[in-house]
């Protein structure tokens, strides 16, 4: 009698490495700056970071311009058990995000940092500093989670240089910028940054916020804090216009960018009346030569949160056939309060094929990984 | 082609003065001596060069004319072309872009008055928008009952774009006269120009700013809804004239996901902002910006989720459309008969008195 012996993968199971996702936006912090950061910061902006803040451009030195809902913008059970800030506690974040949501690929995307601030030599040593401090307490720590390189991008020159100097540290996945940038990102002052983006092979990466200067509204600045978080799906709108009106993805058709945390269900919208602008005048831009749409569905991906959330999810579902499954990429936002939950944001009926796209294959097909 | 049912009303065309001198009969004595004494230019904005492919229809353009300066053209091109019961001027001129108060009401004053002289006494079918210095709120309230004492003004017109989000409590006196008046308040695509069109600042092209323009609408009605202008003024209909459509739904449902989690911080918006918007805001169909595929159309209109929202408009003589394909191909009939006659007529509750 012989004994049929079934054929099963080792380690874990089939179903769990297809539900295995990426996360292609988490917000870390360090517990402490003094602890974590000033070992990468000269002494000298130590001290000035001390006597004379971080300084960017908006009204408060500490916080932000609106007032968030929730302390922190966190949700109220992110707080490490042990202390500090939420997203600063590896093992918590191991035990309260990666491992039950099997996150096998995140990417750090640190939103403190020299990015946005008024004195340009202080952004480029703090930025240095973030991307230095990625590695040694986190990637090196966590083979699940990759580092964002963060740029002084008001200064080109020195951002290219940052870029430069961390291309060749592999947990590196993608250039990092914030999107209210002091001038419309197509603009050529940025120009060497996208250059340099292209030639390391990396992604341009460009998360909501920032402060660039200018209000929000084209009207002046809104009241509420729920204006401003609504208002970052009208940022990223402007930035991709000027981007693709720019001409920046004609100069370099291999540069992939990726819109991170403004949602991305306007993407349909703005295209259709890009190319319908575009057709009117393609004589004044001239360095697009491509229909928006066309260069849409090759060089842009966007992450999903916060997911719009229409009354009737076949909508919603419908919005993403017309961007298309291979275009975006999940992300929750941890740990911040509108975070988005994976096994409740596609309908259940949605298949396989598209759901795995959705929430890992687009990720690391972008980022040119595998899962580790 | 979708036909246009009968009793159609176009709510959005662009009639331009050919020129400052055809205001001086109608400005007053200290305005009128201003623009000679010091040389005013013509106050035309950056957002239409009289030129740019977009600012007039190759078939509509009548040589080195200012679009939309003629009006036996613009009666023959759309009001007869259409077959148009009611055509809705709404004036882009440059008067509240002047940044003196008092200046922009003067100009503001003569351009209304013009508009009655030389446009609506012209032709029965012609109705108009009060244009009012919108960044000074009591002069632009003044303004307004004085042009409204002519039934064939039928709404209040602002920039999208101002000095202010348009929420702010601050333009709350234009909200007060409307509505006591009964006259919707129509946002349309421009700017003041007070700040960059874009969050981000400057663009370098016109493409962008027009691209903006859609971006800027969806900034208003956050700020609409957010600083509770629908609660504080439950008669007042808001039009969005050339805000695009398409952009609609979308946007609702990250507002109304963001209202579900931050409710806490305006408490007087008591009711969804899907909801709030579907009653009391309307949309001109021109340009619509959605895709040829009437599958596309057909579903965004299932996504738009209400009947009562959209009002024909030529958007005369703006470059949206060709020939007569003012309405976007696949819409049902019975939906062509509300967006052309049935919603303007609502809309505008001055429109079904008749002849003044």
């Amino acid at each position: 009698m012989t004994t049929e012996v079934l054929e099963r993968p080792s380690g874990e199971s089939a179903a769990e490495a297809a539900l295995r996702i990426a996360d292609c936006d988490i917000h870390p912090s360090p517990k402490l700056l003094e602890r974590e950061i000033y070992p990468f910061l000269e002494k000298r902006w130590q001290r000035h970071m001390e006597r004379y803040g971080a300084r960017p451009r908006q009204p408060f030195l500490n916080g932000p311009a609106y007032p968030k809902g929730q302390p922190d913008a966190a949700r109220r059970d992110a707080y490490p058990p042990a202390g500090g800030r939420p997203g600063s506690d590896l093992a918590f974040m191991r035990e309260q995000h990666l491992d039950p949501n099997n996150v096998g690929f995140g990417v750090l995307n640190p939103l403190k940092s020299g990015q946005g601030l008024q004195n340009l030599d202080f952004a480029d040593a703090y930025c240095r500093a973030i991307n230095d401090w990625q590695i040694a307490f986190w990637t090196r720590e966590e083979p699940r989670l990759k580092a964002s390189i963060v740029i002084p991008y008001e200064d080109a020159a020195a951002s290219v240089r940052e870029i430069e100097r961390c291309a060749g540290e592999e947990d590196y996945v993608q250039v990092f910028m914030l999107n209210r940038t002091a001038e419309p990102m197509g603009q050529r002052r940025y120009w060497p940054i996208y250059d340099a983006a292209a030639a390391a092979g990396l992604p341009l990466a460009v998360h909501a916020f920032g402060f660039g200067g200018a209000p929000i509204t084209g009207s002046g600045w809104p009241s509420y804090y729920i204006e401003d978080m609504t208002g970052h799906a009208q940022s990223s709108q402007a930035v991709l216009t000027s981007m693709i009106f720019e001409g920046v993805f004609d100069r370099l058709p291999g540069l992939r960018m990726v819109l991170i945390e403004s949602g991305f269900a306007w993407l349909p919208a703005l295209c259709w009346r890009l190319d319908r602008v575009w057709m009117r005048m393609r004589d004044e831009l001239h360095r697009c030569t491509r229909r928006p749409s066309e260069i849409v569905r090759e060089q842009v991906f966007l992450t999903t949160q916060p997911m719009e959330e229409p009354g009737r999810p076949r909508q919603l579902v419908e919005c993403i056939d017309w961007i298309g499954w291979d275009r975006l990429l999940f992300a929750t936002d941890y740990p911040h309060w509108d975070f988005d939950q994976p096994d409740r944001v596609l309908p259940s009926w949605v298949d396989v094929e598209k759901r795995r796209a959705f929430f890992t294959d687009n990720a690391l097909r972008v980022y040119g990984r595998q899962m580790p | 082609m979708t036909a246009l049912p009968p009793g159609a009303i176009d709510c959005d065309l662009h009639p331009a003065p050919p020129s400052v001198s055809a205001l001086l009969p109608y400005l007053e004595p200290h305005w009128a001596d201003a623009a000679g004494h010091r040389g005013l230019h013509e106050l035309e904005t950056i957002a239409w060069p009289p030129n740019a492919p977009l600012s007039c229809r190759p078939d509509w353009r009548d040589g080195a004319a200012r679009p939309g300066s003629d009006p036996a053209r613009l009666i023959g091109d759309a009001v007869d072309g259409f077959g148009t019961r009611y055509a809705i001027l709404n004036c882009l001129y440059g008067a509240p872009m002047l940044y003196s108060e008092d200046m922009a009401a003067g100009f503001a004053r003569a351009l209304n008055d013009w508009l009655r002289a030389e446009w609506l006494d012209r032709d029965p079918r012609l109705r108009a928008s009060i244009l009012v210095p919108s960044h000074a709120p009591e002069l632009a309230a003044e303004e307004i009952e004085r042009a409204a004492a002519d039934r064939r003004f039928v709404q209040v017109l602002l920039p999208v774009m101002g000095e202010t989000p348009p929420g702010r409590r601050v333009n709350w006196p234009i909200y007060a006269a409307a509505e006591r008046l009964g006259l919707p308040v129509a946002f349309h695509a421009g700017s003041a120009y007070r700040h960059p069109p874009t969050p981000v600042g400057w663009p370098s092209y016109l493409a962008e700013d027009y691209a903006a323009q859609a971006t800027a609408f969806q900034a208003a009605l956050t700020s609409l809804i957010a600083e509770g202008v629908f609660q504080n003024f439950p008669e007042l209909t808001v039009v969005f004239a050339e805000s695009g459509v398409a952009w609609l739904p979308a946007h609702l449902w990250r507002l109304t996901k963001y209202w579900r989690g931050l409710r806490m911080e305006i408490p007087w918006v008591d009711r969804s902002p899907e909801e709030i918007v579907r009653e009391r805001v309307r949309f001109t169909i021109q340009p619509f910006d959605a895709p040829e595929e009437p599958d596309a159309v057909a579903r965004l209109l299932d996504h738009l989720g209400s009947d009562d929202m959209l009002l024909f408009a030529t958007d005369y003589p703006h470059w949206q459309f060709d020939g007569m394909g003012a309405l976007p191909e696949g819409l049902p009939e019975t939906l062509v008969q509300r967006i052309a006659v049935d919603n303007p007529l609502r809309t505008y509750p001055r429109l079904g008195e008749g002849e003044p």
